[in-house]
């Protein structure tokens, strides 16, 4: 076994009940590691030449929840969730931050992978003394917060009857859906600790499809053995340092960026990407941290960058609402993107998205969406059952109940905002390119908050366009080299984003050599190792199905708004540059050895060790 | 004499990193074993982090209810564990009014914080972060220790109402 595992996976079958212990051979760690990579190759293995068939809400899609060798050990703990997505129907590793993955690699496990279907609500229990299965009809219907509090009084309480005497007993680490996972609704995340949410991929959709509530482990065992301690121990420090010298994120975490993306570099979402700059002073960070922050400094399981800031409202009609900053993507998409700038009604959007377990990027893409087609006369007072004016924040907070609980038009949103385009487009007899032309997702995947109009973000061009990810923007396509030891790396050996920035990428690798003793360097992730895990998700994404696939090329492209025209602010005129999304599309392509439409060729399948997906790539090519 | 040293605890700027758990169980066990380190952060609701370790009572309950005399107090004021007179019988854990000794996960003897010679890693790890939750400090005769030993899901109720004022009272069951 090499250092930084477990050594055990879960392999729970819902349906039967049963659960066992299961692993994986040296070989398999050290060419996919953990997390993105290690739920990609179980995917392939488990679903194969079936997979354009399988409907991702379906009982034999696997639900794979997915440490790294460095989770834990690493600054800035994480778990990978993954499976088919339910959105883009290939795959996307949706991480988030939860103690859920220290407890699990303390009892042993360095993941869990969930097939079937329970016959009621249930929840994983993961301890010392085994995994269980328990009844969770109590909790089903229950809304993120109340979830929590149950599960942590629940399984405390279990503990400390089982093994009484040992001393205290605290609260497990855990993830749950709220009501929008429980009823499949598309883009649905799976949450952690209030407010963090593996939000990418719709897998709150397929573990509510399950009817899974949610996964808790509690455990008192050492995190794994490393196979250079000591260097390990040095390293931990020096990254720590690193991470200490982000003091953008330490002191406001992405909270200052809802002001200055709009203002200074011009790409954030205003009404549904209508435009992407604003002057609205009332969106600066003084405002939110001034009434609302109680905790500036807050951080996950083994971080110093603190990126994240607890905020609370005490007072006036949305007293009571607690949730994080919100960092950056929530501040445009629950604030900018449905035209609220107002910071209260900011953060009570926000925790309404983490209450009913919404993806709060993806879900109010969706909002967004839909309030323009209400602009737009498209969709009217009588489908919706009340006006959607922008900025009204009691209006998306029932919205948002609706589409959670899929009443009325809710049912039609919930289906995120691709699927919801050509629904609705069938509703009114209209093409369905009049209502995509508003639909701004990439492979079904609503982008994140970056635009690429005023090319002054770190989001460029083809980013989303190439991505395996669609319109993920924690793991976008820069060219095919050095982004494959980037967000790729740190989504398989599962820990953050934002611990990846201070200490230096070489720091990080020696890192991961430390901690797994594979010979791995940056130059043969870049060449071998990420090339292969990408190449993968690119052949499951090109496979897609059922109910919606994705044309090579012609697919891989920017929602058609990015070329239309800044209608304002400092970059006005600006467009996406059409030409260079192709160029650089191909170079994108040609460095990972895939054709010109993006279908692998076949000696690129054979190099990486892939030639089993060649029969299937056969066919997507001319 | 050597000068005794107490670690003052502000929980509310306990950002919840963790890392007095790592940098306690790295030095006392040789690696990363936080349920194994002397001081474990309580978390009953996000936002709400509790550090939870031996405070030193001026009366030792734990020591005085050791039935085997496994425990005793060393020059720095900290409680000594002699693991092999112990027999993991948990009369120290009940005497204790925040419930702060635990039995090891290793080895099931009881386990408390020894303030690593006097120069105790926690506060070391957490104020190079600048939280200073846990700080050293020379006390003062009006500091009354024990009144710091408290059960932790108390103390983060009391922090949710200072954080989340009415609401707090909801974010614990």
């Amino acid at each position: 076994m090499p250092g930084g595992y477990a050594g055990k996976w879960l392999d729970v079958d819902l349906s039967k009940e049963k659960i066992a212990d299961i692993n994986f051979p040296y070989e398999t760690l050290e060419q996919y590691f953990g997390g993105r990579g290690m739920a990609t190759k179980i995917l392939w293995d488990r679903v194969g030449k079936r997979w354009s068939k399988l409907d991702a809400l379906s009982p034999e899609n696997p639900l794979i929840f997915a440490t790294g060798p460095m989770t834990g050990i690493y600054p800035g703990a994480r778990i990978c969730v993954s499976g088919k997505s339910p959105v883009s129907n290939g795959v996307v590793g949706s991480t988030a931050a939860t103690e859920l993955a220290v407890e699990l690699r303390g009892a042993g496990y360095d993941g869990v992978i969930f097939t079937g279907k329970a016959k009621t609500p249930v929840y994983l229990q993961v301890t010392d003394y085994g995994a269980e299965l328990k009844d969770a009809s109590h909790l089903w219907g229950l809304d993120g917060e109340k979830t929590l509090i149950r599960l942590n009084k629940e399984v405390r309480a279990h503990l400390a009857k089982k093994k009484p005497g040992l001393g205290l007993w605290k609260e497990p680490g855990s993830m749950y859906i709220g009501p929008a996972g429980e009823n499949m609704v598309k883009h649905a995340a799976v949450m952690a600790k209030i407010c963090h949410a593996a939000g990418y991929g719709g897998y709150g959709a397929l573990m509510g499809s399950k009817n899974l509530k949610a996964v808790a482990a509690k455990s008192r065992g050492a995190l794994p053995k490393v196979d250079a301690p000591e260097a390990v121990k040095l390293l931990w420090r020096k990254a720590h340092r690193d991470c200490m010298t982000n003091t953008t994120f330490r002191r406001w975490g992405t909270g200052h960026l809802g002001y200055s993306v709009g203002a200074e570099t011009s790409s954030e979402p205003v009404r549904n990407w209508q435009d992407e700059w604003h002057d609205e002073k009332s969106m600066g960070v003084p405002r939110y941290m001034d009434r609302y922050w109680v905790k500036v400094k807050w951080s996950d399981f083994n971080c110093t960058t603190g990126c994240m800031k607890v905020s609370c409202i005490k007072a006036g009609r949305w007293k009571g609402d607690i949730t994080d900053v919100p960092d950056y993507e929530l501040q445009a998409y629950c604030g900018t993107n449905l035209g609220i700038f107002d910071p209260g009604d900011n953060i009570h959007i926000s925790t309404l998205m983490d209450k009913l377990g919404h993806s709060g990027i993806n879900c109010p893409n969706t909002m967004g969406y839909a309030a323009e087609l209400f602009q737009r006369g498209i969709l009217t007072e009588k489908d919706m059952g009340f006006k959607l004016e922008w900025g009204d924040t009691e209006a998306f907070d029932r919205l948002a109940h609706m589409m959670a609980h899929r009443e009325g038009i809710g049912d039609v949103l919930a289906e995120g905002t691709y699927r919801a385009a050509l629904k609705i487009a069938e509703m009114k007899g209209l093409k369905p390119e009049a209502l995509l032309k508003y639909a701004m997702h990439v492979k079904g995947i609503e982008v994140g908050a970056h635009g690429t109009r005023s090319d002054k973000d770190y989001t460029h061009d083809m980013c989303y366009a190439a991505s395996v990810q669609g319109g993920d923007h924690t793991s976008t396509a820069v060219d095919g080299y050095t982004d494959m030891s980037g967000a790729l790396f740190f989504d398989c050996a599962v820990y953050c984003t934002f611990t990846s920035r201070g200490p230096s990428q070489q720091l990080q690798f020696d890192f991961a050599k430390a901690v797994t003793g594979f010979p791995l360097t940056i130059e043969r992730w870049r060449r071998v190792n990420g090339p292969r895990i990408i190449t993968l998700q690119k052949a499951l994404l090109l496979m897609g199905g059922p109910d919606v696939t994705w044309e090579p090329l012609k697919d891989d492209e920017n929602p058609s708004r990015f070329y239309d025209p800044l209608p304002s602010g400092p970059y006005k005129g600006k467009t996406t540059d059409r030409e260079r999304v192709d160029i650089r599309t191909q170079a994108y392509f040609d460095t990972l050895g895939w054709d010109e439409r993006g279908v692998p060729k076949k000696e690129t399948l054979v190099r990486l060790g892939l030639a089993d997906l060649e029969p299937v790539m056969a066919k997507y090519r001319i | 004499m050597v000068k005794q040293v107490w670690i003052a605890r502000d929980h509310s700027a306990c950002s919840g990193c963790r890392r007095c758990k790592l940098a306690c169980s790295m030095h006392h066990e040789g690696w990363m074993w936080p349920e194994a380190s002397r001081v474990r952060v309580f978390m009953p609701f996000p936002g709400l982090e509790v550090a939870h370790l031996c405070v030193q009572c001026q009366d030792y309950p734990c020591v005085n209810a050791c039935p085997v005399q496994a425990l005793s107090t060393d020059s720095y004021g900290a409680v000594a564990v002699d693991r092999e007179k112990c027999t993991s019988c948990g009369a120290c854990i009940r005497a204790c009014p925040g419930t702060v000794p635990f039995l090891h996960p290793g080895d099931n003897k009881a386990t408390i914080c020894d303030l690593c010679g006097g120069e105790p890693k926690c506060v070391e790890v957490c104020t190079e972060a600048g939280y200073n939750a846990l700080t050293i400090v020379n006390e003062g005769p009006s500091v009354h220790r024990k009144l710091y030993s408290r059960d932790p899901v108390e103390v983060a109720r009391d922090l949710a109402i200072k954080f989340f004022g009415e609401k707090g009272e909801e974010v614990i069951e």
